[in-house]
């Protein structure tokens, strides 16, 4: 696969009314594949939404390139944007407009002549059809992201942004908003999604991006991210409880739990030995016998924690 | 060019005007009868012929260019203020289309329906005294330079404005005490002559002696001056969005 959006070294920096400058993005180098899914994980002000609008044209870039389809998005602005989609954050729509017509006019604003067939297909797909010709105002805030969603691929765009989607829907409606991006994707469009909820980078995305302060701490595919970054823990449920962890069991740095009656082993699952089969056998040898046992996989939210916190370290 | 985008903008925005059309049109053709209630039959009443023109017919091309002027103004300027203040102004600034475009959609839009509402003043004025345009065509090319011009300035102060009060502003304390000192309701000489050449500052008095003179052929400075100063006009305001929309100016960041 060739690469459909790249960014090099690509900087923004605001000056502040106060008259200090403040780096919203720093040397930002990003490849991302056609067809993929990426999400771009980050705290509240890490530069998501910056580095969404600088590459929609809606924030200059202070310096750096980027390009989409091979696309300059500063010279060659008029074909990069035309293959760009943009669902922003903030639902902003004309009140008092008819649904069809808003989305008519985004069609016609990228450039592309009046398809009725295309848009009664993109409203159907989103659920909006028998509501096309209701006023935007007379919508629910689901709806009106659905609308969102069906003004940007008016226009047919091969890379679609989506800034935080799903930021405070129901839970229906976030999974009827994957379901739409899984849709997406097998139609070929390369999805780049902000989001704070790390189950749905988890449930959708092919890599994961994390950023803070500007800076892209990394970008990899996320079964990768999960086996690399991820640590694994056992857990051994003991048929009698101790009071401490017996002095034969010191080196493995066990936790206990439950009253004495489990022990929490952690490993890394990048190393060549667990240390599992040592661990268990040194526990027969201690007399303790076992009732149960569970292994538990590190989530995605914990591995960005850990990475933004030692960032911040 | 993107053709389908300015057409679309140019669609969206009429639609606006169509939706809105009974207030749009009520209120500047209840003004305007206000002003010939007052204006020409009470005080026109008592005032002899201006520059051999009965006085409700002198005050027509004044009251059409305050009317014309103000809705081109209000008309650009709400056009281009409403998408920034609700937030869809993103769609405009993410979409493959040039700052010419843009203006060339929300200009020609807010143009014509400052167009239309002049038309129905001068129909609206017909019902109240004789009328007889001795330069048609000179007529509509002033009206329609007018409009342009007046709505290139109206974007500007639409990008420029950050509430609705800043909106109003310039509207209210500047083009209406302009356009009201700028000979729309007198003859600049019939002003002592301290004041006649004072009044001569004012662009406004160059718009309407040229519109006067489509009307009755009398004007109080010459035709091509007052082509000049409107031409002057639009160019200063493309200029100021060129450069607005280079640097992004309350736009982007």
């Amino acid at each position: 696969m060739s690469a459909i959006l790249q960014t090099i070294d690509l900087c923004k920096v605001y000056d502040k009314e106060s008259g200090t400058a403040f780096e919203a993005l720093k040397n930002v180098n990003l490849s991302i594949e056609a067809g993929e899914i990426l999400a771009l994980l980050g705290p509240n002000g890490a530069g998501k939404t910056t580095l969404i609008s600088t590459l929609c044209g809606l924030v200059s870039p202070t310096s750096g390139t980027a390009t989409v389809g091979g696309f300059d998005i500063v010279h060659d602005y008029r074909q990069a944007r035309a293959l760009i989609g943009l669902v922003p954050q903030e639902i902003s729509l004309e009140p008092f407009e008819k649904l069809i017509n808003t989305v008519k006019f985004s069609r016609g604003l990228f450039g592309k002549p009046r398809n009725d067939a295309l848009i009664e297909r993109i409203l159907r797909q989103l659920s909006l059809w028998d509501k096309r010709n209701d006023r935007i105002m007379e919508l629910s805030g689901g709806m009106k992201r659905r609308v969102l969603i069906a003004k940007a691929l008016a226009h047919e765009p091969r890379v679609l942004f989506l800034d935080e989607p799903t930021a405070g829907v129901d839970v229906e409606l976030r999974k009827d908003m994957w379901n739409i991006v899984a849709d997406l994707k097998s139609d070929g469009v390369t999805i780049i999604l902000t989001t704070h909820y790390i189950e749905e980078a988890e449930a959708i995305a092919d890599r994961i991006g994390v950023i803070n302060k500007g800076e892209i701490l990394l970008v990899e595919g996320k079964a990768k991210l999960m086996a690399r970054m991820g640590k694994k823990e056992l857990r051994i449920d003991l048929q009698d409880p101790v009071a401490s962890i017996p002095e034969g069991l010191a080196r493995y740095h066990l936790a206990l739990g439950n009253g004495g009656q489990s022990l929490t082993y952690s490993y890394d699952t990048r190393g060549e030995r667990t240390g599992i089969t040592g661990l268990l056998a040194d526990v027969a040898a201690q007399g303790l016998v076992l009732a149960d046992m569970e292994t538990r996989q590190s989530t995605l939210e914990e591995i960005f924690t850990d990475l933004v916190r030692e960032d911040a370290a | 060019m993107n053709f389908q985008a300015v057409k679309a903008i140019y669609i969206f925005e009429m639609t606006r005007f169509f939706r809105t059309m009974l207030q749009s049109l009520i209120s500047p053709i209840i003004s305007t009868s206000l002003y010939f209630v007052v204006f020409g039959a009470a005080i026109g009443s008592r005032i002899d012929q201006v520059d051999g023109v009965s006085y409700g017919a002198f005050i027509v091309p004044g009251l059409i260019m305050l009317t014309v002027m103000t809705q081109a103004i209000s008309n650009a300027s709400f056009g281009i203020y409403f998408p920034k203040f609700i937030g869809t102004i993103y769609e405009l600034l993410s979409a493959p289309i040039s700052f010419f475009e843009i203006v060339l959609g929300y200009v020609g839009a807010a143009a014509t329906k400052a167009l239309f509402i002049g038309g129905m003043i001068l129909l609206t004025a017909n019902l109240f005294v004789d009328l007889e345009i001795l330069h048609p065509v000179a007529m509509v090319a002033f009206l329609v330079l007018t409009c342009l011009s007046f709505a290139l300035f109206g974007f500007i102060i639409g990008i420029w404005a950050k509430n609705f009060e800043q909106l109003q502003l310039i509207p209210l304390l500047v083009i209406t005490p302009l356009v009201f000192l700028g000979g729309s309701f007198y003859s600049i000489s019939m002003l002592p002559p301290i004041w006649q050449t004072v009044t001569l500052f004012n662009p406004v008095v160059y718009l309407i002696s040229g519109f006067r003179w489509a009307f009755f052929g009398t004007a109080d400075v010459s035709i091509g001056v007052s082509l000049l100063a409107i031409g002057l006009f639009s160019g200063l305001c493309l200029g100021l969005i060129w450069w607005i929309f280079k640097t992004g100016y309350r736009l982007r960041s």
